[in-house]
């Protein structure tokens, strides 16, 4: 998992230990590790290729040999169910690894510097927080080209402002403390400083803010592979699938309804565990 | 005076802002692989007849001066012409906008007022069974894909139970035979009179204003509960609890006028992301609007219809974002 050992309080028992007391978090841990496991074991677990077309079986009902039954083409839909956690976790982390490391450097150096560096930096995340992040990342991605990396980056560039504010003002605030202008006494300047000694207050704040925004990621890839911007087919991903199953909707309503509630589960898992870290982690929120 | 600054300091930001949006959607039709000139005369034409495009769209120009055109282009609202529909974009957008506008508006009553008494009423007693609904219907709000949930109504309400009319703003009936006033078509229908109008419009804009009201229901429920929650841990409240007020006085009479501005604030915003939401409910619900055209445009990689729905968009939700700001300004220094 993330969290584990990304600073001195989440590393340690207690931290588990309160988790689990809570019971939608825990339940949200549990799931957002089950969403993992399933990703990384799909090929294990899948009872089928994901892409086999077995033509003749065609649209069929949930039965013994396919428990939820094949799509237009043929193909097991459990199978493909298990492979879409793929896309979604990959696209997830592309997302995470862009938008939260630009906003705290961001952040870091307007806070840090302050004065016209500041000004500047804060005016550009005033400008860019007011953007539609949905419409521009489906406009960024019908413009530049469909596939997973794009989604990544669309969804990226819109949604890093957050980060950045927080980290300023965290920052801000440390710059006043005592224990950086003893760093600095000692010697400690420039990268080093902000990497060392101000980066590793900023991460606990931060991580509670990736954790909330997972969810809002996952609806927002799901949205793009619904409007066919996501993954190129026939690779397995939930939002395609719930078009795909759009057109028989009427008749074979399972084929959209499963990958939709796959999305709503996952995205339920971030959410619960989102909450129970901030309740732990962030008091103010309690 | 002082006036007079915060609004010029307000234009300034709102420009800034516009401009950012401009600079960005250009920055994509340059980082674009789809080459304008070849999708205006086709990828056979001539070399001579492929030069003239590419000089009538002005590409031949060095890039600052290509960014001033489209400046010029966006802020006098000529996106050129559609390649789907063959129509001026500006057009297309006119007659699509007020279908947006009105599912966006119908949702934005809806959400708001439900948002807001599930917030009230659930900060009111926090833990009890209020609070746990109010918490599960948050949830779910946020945990949904709205397309999926859109299918999912669509499917129960008018598939199988009959309850709701399919897809569209209108039967057939009433289609060609409503005349197109004002564009909203509930109050197209209210004003032609024709026995049954308004009400077949108003049970088509039921299920997509419904699925979009969760859009915002979510948000606006989450930080109503906390703002009030907040307020009722102040001085002015407990003292308010001290003299003997119920608690449902020190909310209503107390708590309630003082942060009015941040609930208007709550509600406004989530009306700019309905705005965004109405891209996919449009899809699945085939809903007329700016939303279901930009898509469209997105399936026929038509970039001057992609380039002026997403500005349009874009701008309105700029425009409600720093409108929002401003009136939040004024109450904050009004309370000070």
């Amino acid at each position: 998992m993330i969290v584990a050992g990304a600073g001195g309080r989440l590393g340690d028992v207690s931290f588990l230990a309160r988790l689990a007391r809570s019971p939608s978090a825990a339940a949200g841990a549990v799931g957002v590790a089950l969403v993992v496991l399933v990703a990384l074991l799909a090929p294990l677990i899948a009872p089928y290729d994901p892409n086999l077309q077995e033509t003749a079986n065609r649209l069929a009902a949930p039965q013994g040999a396919h428990w939820l039954g094949t799509d237009a083409f043929g193909r097991d839909l459990l199978s493909r169910l298990i492979y879409g956690t793929r896309p979604t976790l990959l696209l997830l982390m592309f997302v995470v690894l862009l938008m939260a490391p630009l906003g705290i450097l961001v952040g870091i150096l307007a806070g840090f510097f302050g004065g016209i560096v500041e000004r500047v930096l804060m005016r550009i995340t005033d400008i860019v927080m007011a953007f539609p992040r949905l419409v521009l990342a489906f406009a960024f991605v019908a413009l530049i080209g469909p596939g997973l990396v794009n989604g990544a980056l669309a969804l990226a560039l819109t949604s890093w402002p957050a980060y950045a504010r927080q980290a300023r003002v965290e920052t801000a605030a440390l710059r006043r403390n005592d224990y950086l202008s003893a760093a600095e006494m000692v010697g400690i300047r420039g990268f080093r400083l902000l990497w060392g000694h101000v980066l590793p207050m900023l991460l606990p704040s931060a991580i509670i803010r990736i954790a909330l925004d997972m969810s809002g990621v996952i609806l927002a890839a799901a949205g793009l592979g619904f409007l066919g911007l996501g993954v190129r087919p026939p690779t397995a991903e939930w939002g395609s699938m719930v078009a795909d199953g759009t057109q028989v909707i009427f008749d074979q309503w399972w084929i959209a309804a499963a990958p939709g509630f796959a999305i709503f589960l996952t995205s339920l898992a971030f959410n619960l565990l989102a909450d129970g870290l901030r309740d732990i982690l962030d008091p103010r929120h309690g | 005076m002082h006036f007079v600054w915060v609004a010029l300091r307000w234009l300034i930001s709102l420009a800034l802002t516009l401009l950012g949006l401009v600079v960005v959607t250009f920055a994509m039709t340059r980082l674009s692989p789809v080459d304008p000139a070849t999708q205006m005369v086709g990828s056979h034409a001539s070399a001579s007849s492929y030069q003239a495009a590419r000089e009538a769209l002005g590409l031949d120009q060095p890039l600052p001066i290509q960014f001033l055109h489209y400046l010029r282009m966006a802020a006098s609202g000529d996106f050129g012409q559609s390649i789907s529909t063959g129509q001026p974009v500006a057009s297309d957008i006119a007659r699509t906008f007020p279908a947006t506008l009105e599912l966006a508006t119908v949702a934005i009553i809806m959400g708001a007022a439900l948002g807001l008494c599930l917030g009230i009423f659930a900060a009111m007693r926090p833990g009890g069974v209020f609070d746990a609904v109010a918490r599960l219907i948050s949830l779910v709000g946020y945990s949904v894909p709205i397309f999926w949930l859109g299918l999912l109504m669509l499917l129960l309400f008018y598939a199988r139970l009959h309850w709701a009319p399919g897809p569209g703003r209108l039967d057939v009936l009433f289609q060609y035979t409503v005349p197109a006033r004002t564009g909203f078509v509930l109050l197209d229908t209210w004003l032609s009179g024709k026995p049954g109008a308004f009400r077949d419009a108003l049970a088509h804009l039921a299920l997509p204003a419904t699925v979009l009201m969760f859009y915002a229901l979510a948000g606006i429920a989450r930080l109503t509960r906390a703002l009030v929650l907040t307020e009722l841990g102040q001085e002015y409240a407990l003292t308010a609890y001290a003299k003997g007020a119920a608690v449902h006085r020190v909310v209503f009479v107390h708590v309630l006028p003082n942060i009015a501005g941040q609930l208007i604030t709550i509600c406004a915003l989530a009306y700019a992301s309905l705005l965004e939401g109405a891209v996919l409910t449009e899809t699945v619900f085939a809903w007329p609007g700016i939303g279901r055209y930009l898509t469209t445009a997105m399936f026929a990689g038509d970039m001057p219809a992609i380039l002026g729905g997403t500005i349009v968009i874009g701008a309105s939700f700029v425009l409600l974002n720093t409108l929002t700001d401003l009136a939040v300004g004024r109450t904050a220094r009004g309370r000070a």
